[in-house]
């Protein structure tokens, strides 16, 4: 017999009650209140302000340079992007975009597009010292709690959100949830999930010296959100 | 292998604590931060309606967990082969350290890095791998300076609660290169920062534990506010996923309203900054991630809670930690004094299972019963009940029902059975009543000035010169 066996035998010999299975749906469903797309918006956009992002307004064609004035404010040199990525382009054909092999070439004052391209591995050391901030595109939000859902992909990878120690968030307002298990429902995350899926609700923190709160811990010290808002629609 | 644990033996667990409830300064940090964390828990409780059905569906969900745990875990090692994550068994701690040796053995690992993971420090999991010469670093800020200093975590979601800002800059300042005396918080935390980063990258296995396991998907859901979990399970080649195996839920739905009472219960967060789903290592195409994910379930005496009734209970646990930050014991003495990786409630309750009552039962009784865990336990564990039926397995006659845990009767001696014979004989026979506490009046002289741990800090106890029976005959009516 194996370990798994004993275990599971264990378990089985003692078998419990069964309760009736919980209705986590319908607590949910009850506790939602009817809201438009204004006043949910304006519920994400309060929570991530609690939680210390910082959120700025944009129209569809108008964010590659709101994102460069925030990117020229704060004095980032350079943006990592996910390579052939909607948003990337949309950014590169605003601004010149050398590739990650060119990270230190090139005037330091204008704001440079790098493309994640090759594994991290090819790259590590570059990725961990060399990039300012980080671009990434939010597949929808919560807005309960003020949180960023990121589905990574090989176009989009995991550290792009992690390691850069800026990291903006573009996101649509139209794909905002109203809780989790809305999120959870009406994306159908029980069908499958991909290799991570991770939600963002602020910047990196932490409060293990003496309970005071420190931001920049081992992700991130700044969160930026840029919402899109569609444009209205035609009359 | 013997299971290797670090638990000191239970009759020193009256010493720490006499030694913690005299340090001024450790109760000062402590009470601190407990009227830190039940404000910041208070704060995100405002509907106590709202907070009581969600402890309800809590409840309800860990309960249809454990009802059909065998099966969910079944579904989940399934599931997970389906998705590429490797699911390993261990019925022991050595067992699981054996099982994380083996597959850094096969991948020639030097380096671990780990975030937080409690089952880790159950299992002893850093000692196992140093002895097979393999480092392993922890890498969540209060899990770093309490392995700095050579310490345990004194809270389960704290690790470094017990330490003030002034001997964290010490420490710093003494053990970490390149940094000075600072009492920043801010500079302390961009020197761990700093210090930290350069590891993740030369580390070749990450180590993570595991808030929920959800069967249908087979995803590993992590929760933390630092981003180091992340590195952890991102940047090293190899992730290994540690966790009990009463961790799974059947859906993922179960998530939301377990996520919700977990991160309020426990540090008064509507969310914590990252949640972090993982269900594959990384895909043909993908440019980071690791390229195998492994999880270790354990089971270490789990399965002992789970065949009683009653204290299957215990495995209800999301660990939040709000026990402990509401327990008026905890917070006198601290978490060092129980000697066990989990402290508080919720330690003395777990314990027995994973250790035996022989050197945990002392646990079971530094309680006052006052339910403080219980009201807040975000999972409805009865916990006082359950302390209650410990102290019973701890005085059990061998061979009686309530025998049937771990190191049953360790708490028996020949002295207190022989006090509890001569009361039941006492309190039995009126006779022999009248004549006791008749002889006890008159005798009051010769009791003795040494009463044990009563007179440690009270007079002695001495019988009123008259009964009660006598005062009430003289009553006038």
């Amino acid at each position: 017999m194996t370990a798994r066996d004993r275990i599971l035998a264990k378990l089985r010999a003692t078998p419990p009650p069964s309760p009736p299975l919980p209705d986590v749906a319908g607590w949910f469903d009850a506790r939602r209140q009817p809201e438009d797309l204004p006043q949910r918006v304006a519920r994400l956009r309060a929570a991530l302000e609690a939680a210390h992002a910082e959120v700025h307004d944009a129209t569809h064609a108008g964010w590659p340079a709101l994102l460069q004035s925030i990117a020229a404010a704060k004095g980032l040199r350079n943006l990592l992007v996910g390579a052939d990525t909607p948003h990337g382009a949309s950014l590169e054909a605003a601004l010149a975009a050398p590739s990650s092999s060119q990270l230190n070439s090139g005037p330091a004052q204008l704001l440079r597009v790098v493309r994640y391209e090759g594994n991290v591995e090819s790259w590590r050391h570059d990725l961990f010292t060399g990039i300012d901030a980080g671009l990434s595109y939010a597949r929808s939000a919560i807005a309960q709690t003020g949180t960023l859902l990121l589905w990574p992909d090989a176009r989009e990878p995991r550290l792009l959100s992690l390691v850069p120690p800026v990291h903006f968030v573009l996101l649509d307002t139209s794909t905002i949830h109203a809780d989790l298990h809305a999120a959870m429902v009406v994306e159908n995350w029980a069908a499958g999930l991909p290799a991570n899926v991770v939600m963002i609700s602020g910047p990196s923190k932490t409060a293990d010296i003496q309970q005071t709160l420190a931001y920049g811990a081992h992700g991130p010290r700044e969160l930026i959100v840029i919402l899109r808002h569609a444009p209205p629609a035609a009359a | 292998m013997s299971p290797i644990t670090f638990v000191r033996p239970a009759g020193d667990f009256d010493e720490r604590s006499r030694a913690a409830v005299n340090d001024p300064a450790q109760r000062k940090n402590f009470r601190g931060a407990m009227d830190f964390l039940q404000g910041k828990r208070r704060a995100q409780f405002p509907d106590s309606a709202e907070l009581e059905g969600l402890r309800m569906l809590g409840e309800a969900i860990r309960r249809h967990s454990l009802a059909h745990l065998p099966r969910l875990l079944e579904q989940l090692e399934s599931r997970c082969h389906a998705n590429g994550i490797q699911l390993h068994w261990a019925e022991t701690p050595a067992a699981a350290n054996a099982i994380a040796l083996d597959i850094a053995r096969r991948t020639e690992a030097r380096r671990m890095i780990k975030g937080k993971s409690m089952v880790s420090e159950e299992i002893g999991f850093n000692h196992a791998m140093q002895e097979s010469g393999i480092e392993v670093l922890e890498s969540d800020m209060g899990e770093y300076i309490v392995q700095l200093a050579g310490e345990t975590p004194s809270h389960i979601i704290m690790p470094a609660i017990h330490k003030t800002r002034q001997q964290i800059a010490r420490l710093f300042a003494d053990k970490v290169a390149g940094a000075g005396y600072t009492e920043d918080v801010d500079a302390l935390i961009r020197i761990g920062r700093k210090s930290l980063r350069s590891r993740f990258a030369q580390a070749d296995i990450g180590i993570s534990g595991v808030n929920f396991a959800v069967a249908e998907t087979g995803t590993l859901c992590l929760v933390e506010n630092e981003g180091n979990g992340r590195m952890c399970t991102t940047v090293p080649s190899v992730h290994i996923a540690i966790t009990g195996i009463e961790k799974v839920v059947e859906r993922i739905e179960h998530v939301a309203p377990l996520l919700s009472l977990l991160t309020r219960s426990a540090t008064g967060q509507d969310i914590t900054t990252y949640v972090n789903l993982i269900s594959r290592p990384r895909q043909p195409g993908e440019k980071d991630g690791p390229r195998a994910v492994h999880l270790i379930l354990v089971d270490n005496g789990r399965t002992q809670a789970y065949a009683d009734a009653q204290l299957r209970a215990t495995l209800q646990c999301i660990r939040c930690g709000a026990c402990m930050n509401h327990c008026p014991v905890y917070a006198r003495i601290g978490g060092h004094a129980y000697g066990t990786t989990y402290p508080g409630p919720i330690g003395a309750i777990v314990s027995p299972h994973l250790l035996g009552l022989e050197s945990t039962y002392p646990l079971a009784f530094a309680s006052t019963l006052c339910g403080a865990c219980a009201d807040v336990c975000p999972v409805r564990i009865p916990i006082p009940e359950l302390l209650v039926r410990l102290r019973n397995a701890a005085m059990a006659r061998p061979g009686s029902a309530q025998a049937l845990l771990r190191g049953s009767g360790a708490a028996r001696s020949a002295l207190l059975q022989a006090v509890w014979a001569a009361w039941s004989l006492v309190y039995s026979r009126l006779g022999v009543y009248r004549l006791t506490s008749w002889l006890m009046s008159r005798g009051r002289a010769l009791s003795p000035v040494e009463q044990g741990a009563w007179t440690r800090s009270r007079t002695p106890l001495t019988p009123a010169p008259r009964r009660l029976r006598d005062l009430l005959g003289n009553r006038q009516p």
